[in-house]
């Protein structure tokens, strides 16, 4: 069940990524790497909202909510002067797990457009508490001055966390490849393909539904809280609707449902967007046309890719099984 | 297949369903046996799927009682009776299009275990489960496509997959359907032998048009009519029913 192919990609993808500091290091540019650890949390949440929209079909556009719970959990905590890096973490998973609880119980009784506007809708009741709640900074963020302290380690610099990030997304991208096709994996996705089937073996799509967006959820949310430690900073603009926005189209241009999809897609959307934003002030006007391009590219966006690359080899690859089969089924 | 539950008898009284001003369902009662094959036949619009879906618990009864065993299920949720080993196959196949069959057959055996949290080893990588599928696959002939998926197979094949998972969820009373609905005549006799094989070790309930299937396979057999039941009996008295070659067998199914 495991492709092989598929644990060769992650792992050259993740040795490509663990290269990126010394390179970074080795040409005295550690921009690069406070850059790409932030390209590796934003990574970290669209892999966590895949789980949902890619494998459920729930297209939640409100993830960024759980991003804000994870940075204002550490803002407000070390605001009080608590800075244990447990604490704040627990604190954290804890916030996320009521919140996906409470919000996803009453997003999941609709579905498609209304599933959407709720989810937009809660992620922005966040989003306006934040900006009036003055004693945490209000509309101009709260400063975060101590960094989360784990003992043997603090989220103190952009290395220390692009590490964190880096492992901890290693792990979800291993875990993610073996959800897939567990048992609780493989009845989330039939939910999103014949739900009243799912229904009819006894399986509960509401229970497995709540439980896939409590876990995306905690996910995205310690996706927030090492993104507050990168940027030392919590803001109401880390939870703008248009944060869950992006998280889409991350996962939508790195392939929908695919484990080191949405980790391509965070990496492309936000490279994209550094270099365009170097060039001119109107990067916008060329980024949205090219990711209208990739989005109409098809399902499997890289299949183009693919397809190219492989153009100068014969087109006579091994027969599809399919053919076969429904001459085999005549003979029943 | 062969380690087959004991079969449960299926009980209603005076069930009755409203869609709108139309009843759909009017004072259905019967009672099966536990291993009984009890065939429902009946016009176009009889009230036959209607039936099926008040007894899943997809369609609520207005009135009237439902029985499993001795269980009154009347107001329960469909979790609680697919519990009990009550499982259907749909008329119109209803199958998870981007999943093998293998991966079908196996979602329908994992139903006992439920879910739990198991989100770490593969659902074929289990023994019990890959082993109950491996061999409800080869006893609905799908064994030359377990590794295809679901919306690359023949018509014939999806209707085969669709009984084939009511099968692999280890019932106890199985709701059939139209399981033949479509087939070519080669596939619709392979059919009638599978379901053969299957009498006695399950109480079932077949709706299905096709009268010479209906004839081999009954023990008895309802007749549905504008929502409600004008006849039962066995093979030999339904086929001489004045009321039912009048209502059913001269007026609809003349093919």
């Amino acid at each position: 069940m495991f492709r092989v192919k598929s644990v060769i990609w992650i792992a050259a993808l993740f040795f490509v990524l663990a290269c990126i500091p010394f390179v970074a290091h080795a040409l005295d540019e550690p921009f690069y790497v406070t850059f790409f650890a932030r390209v590796l949390v934003y990574a970290l949440a669209a892999c966590a909202l895949n789980v949902v929209l890619g494998l459920a079909g729930l297209v939640s556009f409100g993830h960024a909510m759980f991003i804000g719970l994870g940075c204002y959990t550490v803002g407000i905590l070390s605001y009080y002067g608590i800075d244990n890096g447990w604490i704040q973490l627990l604190v954290c998973i804890a916030a996320c797990v009521v919140v996906g609880v409470l919000v996803g119980t009453v997003c999941l009784r609709t579905s498609g457009i209304g599933f959407i506007m709720i989810t937009l809708a809660f992620s922005q009741m966040l989003y306006f508490l934040m900006i009036s709640l003055t004693e945490f900074g209000g509309d101009d963020g709260l400063n975060i001055y101590a960094p989360s302290d784990f003992g043997f380690f603090q989220l103190d610099g952009s290395s220390e966390v692009y590490w964190a990030a880096w492992a901890l997304l290693l792990a979800l991208a291993v875990f993610l490849l073996r959800f897939r096709v567990s048992p609780f994996g493989m009845v989330l996705r039939a939910t999103h393909i014949n739900p009243r089937r799912v229904d009819a073996f006894g399986y509960s799509v509401f229970g497995v539904q709540l439980a896939s967006y409590v876990m995306s959820g905690v996910i995205t949310g310690i996706a927030g809280f090492l993104l507050a430690n990168l940027t030392a900073f919590a803001s109401p603009s880390y939870i703008a609707w248009h944060v869950s926005g992006e998280l889409i189209v991350m996962v939508v241009i790195g392939g929908i449902g695919a484990v080191t999809g949405p980790i391509v897609g965070a990496l492309a959307f936000l490279v994209m967007e550094d270099v365009l934003k170097g060039w001119t002030s109107h990067w916008m006007l060329i980024m949205g046309p090219i990711i209208v391009l990739i989005a109409l590219l098809g399902r499997n966006q890289f299949a183009w890719l693919k397809a190219c690359l492989k153009r100068p080899a014969p087109s006579a690859g091994p027969a599809r099984p399919i053919a076969s089969s429904s001459v085999a089924g005549e003979s029943l | 297949m062969n380690a087959a539950a004991n079969p449960l008898a299926l009980r209603t009284s005076g069930l009755v369903r409203y869609f709108g001003g139309l009843k759909a369902t009017n004072d259905v009662s019967f009672d099966i046996a536990p291993g009984e094959l009890r065939a429902i036949i009946g016009p176009n619009g009889a009230g036959k799927t209607t039936l099926i879906n008040l007894l899943t618990g997809e369609l609520s009864a207005h009135e009237g009682r439902i029985f499993i065993g001795s269980n009154d299920v009347t107001a329960q949720p469909i979790q609680q009776r697919v519990g009990l080993g009550l499982l259907r196959s749909y008329q119109i196949t209803s199958v998870f299009d981007a999943f093998t069959v293998y991966e079908n057959v196996c979602l329908a055996a994992r139903r006992k275990q439920g879910l739990g949290f198991a989100v770490w080893k593969p659902l074929t990588g289990y023994r019990d489960i890959a082993d109950k599928a491996l061999r409800v696959i080869q006893d609905c002939h799908l064994g030359d496509v377990a590794h295809v998926t679901a919306d690359n197979l023949a018509y014939g094949q999806r209707r085969q997959l669709e009984i084939a998972m009511a099968l692999a969820a280890d019932p106890r009373i199985l709701l059939l359907d139209e399981p033949m609905a479509g087939m070519s005549s080669a596939e619709g006799a392979a059919a009638v032998e599978m379901l053969r094989s299957l009498k006695g070790k399950y109480t079932i309930l077949l709706v299905e048009h096709d009268m010479n299937a209906v004839f081999a396979l009954a023990d008895r057999i309802s007749v549905l009519v504008y929502g409600s039941i004008v006849a039962t009996g066995t093979v030999e008295e339904i086929r001489n029913h004045p009321e039912v070659r009048r209502a059913y067998l001269g007026d609809d199914e003349d093919a």
